[in-house]
């Protein structure tokens, strides 16, 4: 288990100095520092003074590593369109971008796994099919567009929601929270519908066919020639055995809630990270764009690792597979 | 098995063995991959979707009954109109005009057209990238191999959307003011492309590792021939029936990216017709009323990519025989 945890840790941390890389050719060498902080009427001597202020002079690799230095202590500059530290913009984004991440994953799972288990149980059933039908829709639409559809349902027609926004916040700490009012709570609603279907249909369609596999399994068989009642043969015995892959699916999916958050930010105007992100690739606005990188990477390579160890810790198996490579 | 296989089984081993003489249509008739296709009614009606959009996107300059691009026939009177059939409709505009007097029927075909060339050029690029990386991977094996497979894991860790955003935004930021619009639909294609080699790579690389022990390989290695040689003209045929079935899903795939990509404001400028483009330019008209901006490019676009997505799933099941 620890051997197998170290190595995951030094794949991850591979993948995070590649990132860091790649995060800083783009700050050093795509657009020039030096050009982006100063005026047009700075004379040359001004420049050369500053380049060597920020050590742009320096070689390649100290720079490289005093730029890994500055990020793990989260300094990564100051923004050009902005003018403020790169941190606080990130870190008065993260909250909104947090919170619609959760709840748009709480929806997807607390909907897609009664879905799915309804569908693989009662196969053939009218509302099965509607299920399916639905799930192959969420796939097939692309997440903006279920955003604007929604918007002109609800807010345009209906005007029973926002249609941007966090609605009003309150102030936790450094925390800016949307679950404690009602217009933060009715704003949430959209966008984490928006963001959660994608993954909503991906869950239902994989517990169902893991429940497919499970049930023509013997030892389902034998739990019924028990006489053991539906609900236990279903829910303890068969879902049981389909949670190991889901598990991971939903791991490995929070990443891409945070990615996917982009766009659904971008539709609703929600003043999170993926909006930031947008912006700062229109503004060409280097530091932000590499520091955003960043962050995702980290949290995506953590998600890994995490759902890497519970999958060990749930299935014995690998542990031994493990120890044997 | 099917008739992709086994004709480049065929040809790959290079027996030539004398099949009966029948004519390439009459066996595609008889194929079992026709049969199942017969079989499914909603995967012939997302053939034939299909394949109208396809040809509509192909002849857009000759069928639609106005040209987006030339902007001197724009009349900013005729913006903002609702549908042919409502009552301020114009009879010459179906589907009505967006904000600068376009027709919007004329702007979708010319839109599916960029759409579609951008999606399909990006799944070759993705094709070429990742077969030649996925052969070389697994034929070569060694450092060759842990390198790419490396950078395979590395990429594979970040979705699709979230790579082809960062190259595209990257490539974007580093040529600043001197690209043509020409010049962004390649960025696009490319980071669009970029992002979903991987797993052309992984499925060619896991099948050239059983076929370069078969024996026609041995075979082909004691007549001398070169590896490049081996690996393109023997081991290829025999590993491309999967890349077919990734090649339909990702090309759904591509398509949502694109659009995406353009909705989001980095991918076609909004000058250039693309089903993205279209709705976000409409998108910030829904609240004045002005619904069919964003609906006629939106079902465009969703009926587009269910098409191919149902095309995508019969292919897959039809070419894989467990599951039959």
């Amino acid at each position: 288990m620890l051997a197998f945890a170290i190595r995951r840790l030094l794949e991850a941390a591979i993948v995070m100095v590649a990132v860091a890389l790649l995060a800083f050719v783009l700050f050093r060498f795509v657009g020039d520092p030096v050009n982006q902080m100063v005026g047009q009427d700075t004379s040359l001597e001004d420049r050369m003074q500053l380049r060597k202020d920020l050590g742009l002079d320096d070689p390649i690799v100290v720079q490289f590593g005093r730029f890994i230095w500055n990020a793990a202590q989260f300094d990564f500059g100051i923004s050009y369109q902005v003018k403020q530290p790169v941190t606080t913009i990130i870190a008065s984004r993260f909250p909104a971008t947090l919170e619609l991440a959760l709840t748009a994953a709480v929806f997807a799972i607390l909907l897609g796994i009664p879905m799915g288990v309804y569908t693989g149980i009662y196969r053939d059933s009218w509302l099965s099919r509607i299920f399916l039908s639905v799930s192959l829709i969420g796939i097939s639409l692309p997440t903006f567009l279920i955003g604007i559809l929604l918007i002109y349902v609800f807010a345009v027609n209906l005007g029973i929601l926002p249609s941007f926004g966090r609605g009003e916040v309150v102030q936790l700490g450094g925390w800016t929270t949307g679950f404690l009012t009602i217009s933060g709570l009715k704003a949430l609603i959209l966008p984490s519908i928006t963001l959660g279907l994608f993954q909503m249909t991906l869950i239902t369609r994989l517990v169902r066919s893991q429940m497919l596999e499970v049930l023509r399994t013997d030892y389902i068989k034998f739990a019924r020639a028990r006489g053991l009642s539906d609900k236990a043969v279903n829910f303890g015995h068969a879902l049981k055995n389909t949670l190991i892959p889901v598990i991971t699916i939903i791991g490995l999916q929070l990443g891409a809630v945070i990615a996917f958050a982009i766009i659904t930010e971008t539709v609703f105007q929600w003043p999170g990270m993926g909006l930031l992100f947008i912006q700062s690739v229109q503004n060409a606005d280097i530091p932000v764009m590499s520091a955003y990188l960043l962050l995702v990477a980290f949290l995506f390579v953590l998600i890994n690792f995490i759902v890497d160890l519970l999958y060990v810790w749930v299935d014995p198996r690998i542990r031994i597979h493990g120890r044997e490579a | 098995m099917t008739d992709v296989t086994d004709s480049g089984r065929r040809s790959a081993a290079a027996t030539a063995s004398p099949r009966q003489e029948r004519g390439f249509v009459r066996r595609a008739l008889d194929s079992d991959l026709f049969y199942s296709f017969k079989r499914s009614k909603l995967v012939v009606l997302a053939a034939i979707l299909t394949a109208c959009m396809l040809s509509a996107a192909l002849f857009a300059p000759l069928i639609a009954p106005h040209n987006p691009y030339d902007l001197g026939s724009l009349n900013l009177l005729d913006s903002n109109l609702p549908p042919a059939w409502l009552k301020e409709g114009d009879p010459r505009f179906l589907f009505g005009t967006d904000d600068q007097g376009r027709d919007i029927l004329s702007t979708i075909l010319y839109g599916t057209r960029s759409s579609i060339a951008i999606s399909l050029l990006a799944v070759v690029m993705a094709i070429v990238m990742g077969v030649s990386l996925g052969l070389a991977a697994g034929y070569l094996g060694g450092y060759v191999d842990s390198a790419i497979m490396r950078i395979a894991d590395v990429m594979l860790t970040f979705p699709t959307i979230l790579i082809a955003l960062l190259v595209n935004g990257i490539a974007m930021t580093a040529f600043k003011g001197r690209v043509s619009s020409g010049g962004q639909f390649w960025i696009l294609v490319c980071s669009i492309g970029f992002s979903f080699w991987v797993q052309y790579a992984r499925t060619v690389r896991s099948m050239t590792l059983v076929e370069k022990n078969k024996e026609y390989v041995q075979a082909a290695r004691l007549i001398g021939l070169s590896r490049p040689a081996i690996m393109f003209k023997h081991v290829l045929p025999n590993v491309l029936s999967p890349v077919l079935v990734i090649a339909t899903i990702n090309l759904a795939l591509a398509i949502i990216t694109e659009a995406t990509l353009s909705f989001l404001g980095v991918g076609l400028p909004p000058s250039e017709p693309s089903l993205g483009t279209m709705i976000q330019i409409g998108n910030r008209y829904l609240f004045s009323g002005s619904w069919w901006m964003v609906a006629f490019p939106g079902i465009t676009l969703a009926v587009l990519v269910l098409a191919v997505n149902l095309l995508g799933d019969w292919l897959r099941d039809a070419l894989n025989p467990k599951l039959r």
